[in-house]
């Protein structure tokens, strides 16, 4: 894997010939990792009950949340037809419940993390997803999450390299 | 059940779950190898099995998490806790604050900038008696925790006048990230009990 076309050297703009490629080459094992983590929560093998075209739609909305406009992008591009809705951050999943349950849950543990409490997860229980899938959401809100920090210090690191 | 532990603590609780974890008679090939254990390990904890539930996510976080957290050169072990109890603070995870707060004492034998950074809360440092390099560090994770990231150039001018490496401010802004990740499973899977 080349770790100047991972999806978070791109995002921050780092290349090859940039004064930090040493630095970032430094940690190769992470940035691959990192890479592999993403495909591992956005388009794993086994996706259960949340498909590959949905994670794309939350983690966009993750991103926006954020006010993270190059990773919203990359997500945008990975939505398929009809779920546009999910990455738009006023939509609140309307008469779906299921969507509403997921929704509400995202927005919450993006934010502000800290207000999480255990009738949160009742809430998506009582929706009808499964425990597997409420790992599987928190894996895929929670990486991206990271994803967006790790970017975020990027940037700045090319600011005052 | 005793209640959930709410405020911040250097003594580790126990992890409860609030899924119901994988059972490691139960599991299967790929959540087994995704938690590497064999099946006679019986060492292996709650919130490894409630991650197996994902295997292919917790695959890959593992080595991620050990090679953020133990790799070698750059950031010093004490100073990569530190991003770690700052982003568990921004996110309130106390049981996260409590296993990397225990091991920065452990490995500084000194409890005080614990105690201080716990009696501050997340206000990015500034109120904590600790030393400029600290304080530095803990702004800049602080800030880089929070949603959306409120850390901008000056944070990171600071970190380079407190004499951090670009590969010491690398792994910093891993660690940081990193706890964004974990916190929000531990503090949003499960509870922290006594």
């Amino acid at each position: 894997m080349d770790i100047f076309e991972t999806i978070v050297a791109e995002a921050a703009g780092i290349s090859a010939e940039s004064s930090l490629a040493d630095v970032l080459s430094g940690r190769s094992d992470i940035l691959e990792l990192t890479e592999k983590s993403h495909d591992a929560a956005i388009r794993p093998k086994q996706p259960g009950g949340l498909t590959h075209s949905e994670r794309a739609a939350l983690a966009c909305r993750i991103a926006k949340l954020n006010n993270e406009t190059v990773l919203a992008s990359h997500y945008e591009s990975l939505i398929g037809n009809g779920l546009a809705a999910v990455a738009d951050t006023e939509f609140d999943g309307g008469a779906d419940n299921r969507l509403k349950a997921i929704l509400r849950h995202t927005d919450l543990v993006t934010v502000d993390p800290k207000e999480a409490v255990s009738g949160d997860i009742t809430a998506l229980r009582s929706a009808g997803i499964n425990d597997a899938d409420i790992v599987r959401l928190s894996e895929l809100i929670a990486f991206v999450s990271y994803q967006i920090r790790v970017v975020a210090g990027l940037r700045l690191m090319v600011e005052v390299a | 059940m005793s209640e959930p532990i709410k405020e911040f603590t250097t003594v580790i609780p126990f992890w409860d779950p609030r899924v119901t974890p994988v059972e490691l008679e139960m599991a299967t090939d790929e959540q087994l190898e995704a938690m590497k254990v064999t099946v006679s390990d019986t060492k292996i904890g709650a919130y490894t099995l409630a991650l197996a539930l994902d295997p292919e996510t917790l695959q890959q976080r593992t080595p991620l998490f050990n090679g953020i957290m133990y790799g070698r050169g750059g950031l010093s072990r004490a100073e990569t806790e530190l991003g770690a109890v700052a982003a568990s603070v921004v996110n309130r995870c106390i049981y996260c604050a409590s296993v990397h707060s225990n091991r920065y004492n452990q490995l500084t034998k000194d409890e005080t900038v614990m105690d201080s950074i716990f009696a501050s809360g997340d206000g990015a440092g500034d109120d904590a008696n600790i030393d400029p390099r600290q304080k530095a560090l803990l702004n800049f994770a602080t800030k880089l925790s929070r949603c959306p990231s409120e850390a901008v150039k000056e944070d990171m001018e600071r970190l380079v006048e407190n004499g951090l490496g670009m590969d010491e401010v690398l792994d910093l802004v891993l660690s940081a990230s990193l706890f964004g990740w974990a916190n929000r499973l531990m503090h949003v899977l499960g509870d922290p009990i006594a």
